[in-house]
């Protein structure tokens, strides 16, 4: 039985006898990236990735963490395979920190697990398998060449003996790591490509699973935080005595971000916190407001910007236009709201800190507690913890140092947690955006000219006046129009952003595709016919919208329904997809939706088919419920009643459909969630004639 | 503070909290048994689900007085080695994603069996739509209860 636990490193090492096999971890993180830089690659080294013990156990230690994405099991296939170890011997753990063996940055962002792991994982498990060989011919006196491994047991060639991984595991550690080892032919996989089980099924089905919220310590307290409702104000003066007087309450006390309650439950605090008097001194955000936001964007938008994409002269094709169109789409804030709140468990000591958490940044959480304790980096230790969901809300790591600070107040070890209304007003989120475009088409109803002017925040750092996480999508674009011209405002309204599920790709392509879609409603021409022409040159993304029209039947909906279409490349992958919806009395059901992906080399069918899936009902959520409005620099939503997400009767039938590849392995996390809102917001028009500029569809008449 | 008896997970247990406190912190933090988890606080992800006396509820919103001389199941009681029909399906067609959710899927889903041996798709929209799964996983979950029928159907063999 495979099994995924947690175990204690240092003692397991001690013992039992490890191998030891390691090369670089190389984060290549693909160009248009702009995190590039903070991820150098490190310098060979050993025993990073792979323990056996004498037991015939095999340990793998990912650098990477768990948010259902499923490196657990699909980072593992690649380190068992070159490897050549049984699957049911497996375990995981989680890295820790360390600079030295996994680089300078660990963490879980951009789609990169499998993408940046791909060869370094391999190469390890290829240098292990060898050692392991080496160790069994000076065992048999025999050459190298007379050895081959077979499923955790090296065979010796001419007498057929045997000996298991584990019984060589200490002769093999002591070896020096070998060097050019071969990897094997894709042809001779046998867990690359195959459906194989995830390791954190059974944990996952059994309650048994320990996410960063289930950390318990001995003498532990538990404890919350009132933060100032708006964003950037802070606590002017409070009175904590009644707080104080709630049974279970042992201590209140003010920390940078607000003000703490110290108890021996989380509802006690939680309870301790209802009864704080608090007076808040606003700051400068206390008037802010949607619609003020939306109208400074579209203000910015009105005025050229710096450029991030300039080709042929788009305003001369615009003025020489046989037709010319004109649209404006907007996209509000979106919360993470993964299923598991922020929370984070610290022990402090003079000379040490301890942090369970789940992360989707190691080196971050270890820094931010770090600065928060004054001590060095190395004196801190992170747990890993599974993390109930991410997207991208844990790689900002705002937990931590709150929770360290709260730890030094409390005087014992602390598990900070954020309730659901502290998740979601306090979240960094999925940046409110604004787009104006216009389109010259020729007579025959082909685009010319391509003029988008964007204004959104920023979040990810600046390049020469342009935030290419923000406008991602469309400067991008792979469709042929001779002159193409893009640029960007930055809007800064005080409300924090951050990085949410495929990032700027998930405003700008519901912006692209659905314009694209009305250009070609204007000529007259079939949308899949339409993108056809246009990505004569883009074979693979030709290739997944192809595929996805036969696959969907593309133009034969059943009565009564109707199909749209949107494609994407982000993250190294290509993914179109066609919704499939109806239209009664204005009210909107979204049947089935059909997805066509080519994400390169394939390493588990069944995970990516799960990612698609996922990233579908993500983006579905956004497309038909997500907005986060701003009222007096307060967000409005709270909790699932306001800020709802689709439900198991709002589900669609989702088809996926995998093209088979041997080039580099892409993302899949992130795949499939941009397509979708303009899959569907295309199908309504489809359905309809209305055209969908702004999401969500709550509240739209579609009637 | 008040002292609550009831039954967990087949055994007596007695706790002294205040009675207003819900099931769901007696558990996790009195208890330690962290396999029910916190997600909203209001009833409205299902993430909490558990038993009271066999009924599917969430345990955020139940005041810990209100399950006195009751019986209260949560996944850890489910069964002995995750071998509920609910949990065989779940772990054959690898249900979970992030899994935080599925404690709470699966003891909705649990409670949706023990009433209706075979329940249509219909069934299953109305007893689940109250769990939500951030990951997405309602595909696989509404298969995985169909299996799950199977297999209790079959003896709990798979």
């Amino acid at each position: 039985m495979s099994t995924v636990v947690s175990v204690n490193r240092r003692g397991f090492l001690k013992a039992t006898g490890a191998t030891a096999a390691g090369l670089l971890l190389g984060f290549t993180l693909p160009e248009r990236n702009k995190l590039a830089a903070q991820f150098p690659v490190p310098a060979p080294k050993t025993k990073a990735y792979i323990h056996i013990g004498t037991d015939d156990r095999v340990t793998f230690i990912l650098p990477k963490a768990e948010m259902g994405q499923g490196p657990v099991t699909s980072l593992s296939q690649l380190l068992a395979d070159e490897l050549d170890a049984d699957w049911n011997k497996i375990r995981v753990e989680f890295a820790p920190v360390d600079p030295a063996l996994y680089g300078p940055v660990q963490g879980v962002v951009g789609s990169m697990s499998v993408r940046t792991l791909w060869e370094p994982l391999r190469q390890s498990g290829a240098m292990g398998r060898d050692m392991l060989r080496e160790a069994a011919a000076q065992k048999w006196g025999v050459p190298k060449t007379q050895t081959r491994t077979e499923n955790g047991f090296v065979v010796n060639t001419s007498t057929n003996a045997r000996l298991s991984y584990g019984s060589l595991a200490e002769a093999a550690s002591r070896l020096p790591d070998p060097q050019n080892v071969a990897l094997k032919d894709p042809k001779d996989f046998r867990y690359i490509g195959k459906p194989v089980k995830r390791l954190d099924t059974r944990a996952k089905s059994a309650g048994q699973t320990q996410f960063g919220i289930d950390t318990r310590l001995p003498d532990m307290a538990y404890a919350v935080i009132a933060r100032c409702p708006v964003f950037g104000g802070k606590v002017a003066s409070f009175d904590g005595s009644k707080a104080m007087a709630v049974p279970g309450v042992k201590k209140v006390a003010q920390v940078p971000t607000g003000v703490a309650v110290i108890a021996d439950s989380t509802w006690a605090a939680m309870q301790g916190r209802r009864a704080l008097e608090i007076k808040w001194d606003e700051g400068k955000n206390a008037n802010l407001n949607s619609a003020g936001i939306r109208q400074m964007m579209s203000d910015l938008a009105d005025h050229p910007g710096a450029v991030s994409r300039k080709s042929g002269d788009a305003d001369q094709a615009l003025k020489g236009a046989a037709k010319k169109i004109e649209a404006v789409y907007d996209a509000p804030y979106l919360s993470h709201a993964p299923m598991e709140p922020m929370n984070c468990t610290v022990k402090v000591t003079s000379n040490s800190c301890e942090i369970w958490a789940s992360t989707q940044m190691q080196t971050f959480t270890r820094d931010a507690a770090a600065k928060a304790t004054g001590l060095n980096p190395e004196q801190v230790t992170v747990h890993t913890m599974y993390m109930g969901g991410g997207f991208g809300r844990r790689a900002n790591v705002d937990y931590v140092g709150e929770a360290v600070e709260v730890a030094r107040a409390a005087g014992v070890p602390v598990k900070l947690t954020w309730s659901r209304e502290d998740d979601m007003q306090h979240d960094s989120y999925r940046p409110a955006s604004v787009v104006k475009f216009a389109a010259g088409l020729d007579a025959d109803g082909w685009p010319v000219a391509l003029h988008a002017r964007i204004s959104c925040p920023s979040f990810a750092g600046m390049r020469n006046g342009v935030d290419f996480a923000a406008v991602e999508g469309i400067p991008d674009l792979e469709y042929e129009i001779p002159n193409f011209y893009a640029d960007y405002r930055v809007a800064e309204p005080g409300i924090p952003t951050f990085f949410w599920r495929a990032v700027g790709y998930t405003q700008n392509t519901f912006f692209a595709e659905s314009f694209l879609d009305e250009l070609a409603a204007s000529s007259g021409k079939d949308p899949v016919e339409f993108r056809r022409k246009l990505l004569a040159k883009s074979p693979r993304l030709l290739n997944v919208l192809n595929l996805v029209a036969e696959k969907a039947n593309w133009g034969k909906a059943p009565a009564g329904r109707y199909q749209g279409v949107a494609i994407v490349n982000n993250i190294g992958s290509y993914t179109a997809q066609v919704a499939e919806i109806s239209v009664n009395q204005g009210k909107l059901k979204v049947h089935k939706v059909v997805c066509a992906v080519d994400c390169g080399h394939v390493v588990n069918p069944a995970i990516l088919t799960q990612q698609i899936q996922s990233g579908i009902v993500y983006g579905l959520s956004a497309t038909l419920k997500g907005a986060i409005t701003i009222d007096h620099g307060r967000v409005q939503q709270g909790n699932f009643n306001t800020y709802d997400l689709v439900r198991m009767d709002e589900m669609p039938l989702i088809e996926v459909h995998i093209v088979s590849s041997a080039e580099k392995p892409g993302g899949i996390g992130e795949a499939s969630v941009p397509p979708i809102a303009p899959a569907v917001t295309n199908a309504i028009f489809a359905a309809t004639g209305k055209r969908i500029r702004k999401l969500p569809l709550r509240n739209q008449d579609l009637a | 503070m008040a002292s609550v008896k009831f039954t967990l997970n087949g055994k007596a247990q007695t706790v002294d909290v205040s009675p207003e406190m819900p099931l769901l912190w007696v558990l996790r933090d009195h208890l330690g048994m962290t396999g029910t988890k916190f997600g909203c606080g209001m009833a409205l992800c299902g993430a909490c689900t558990v038993h009271v006396n066999g009924d599917a509820v969430r345990s955020c919103i139940t005041q810990i007085s209100s399950v006195a001389g009751k019986t209260v199941t949560t996944i850890e009681g489910l069964s002995a080695n995750a071998d509920h029909p609910v949990q065989a399906a779940w772990i054959e067609l690898d249900v979970p994603q992030c899994g935080y959710c599925q404690s709470g899927q699966i003891m909705t889903a649990a409670s949706l069996l023990a009433k209706k041996a075979r329940p249509t798709d219909g069934d299953i929209d109305e007893a689940m739509r109250g769990n939500l799964c951030r990951c997405g996983t309602y595909q696989e979950i509404r298969r995985a209860i169909h299996r799950a029928a199977d297999i209790k159907a079959n003896g709990g063999r798979a």
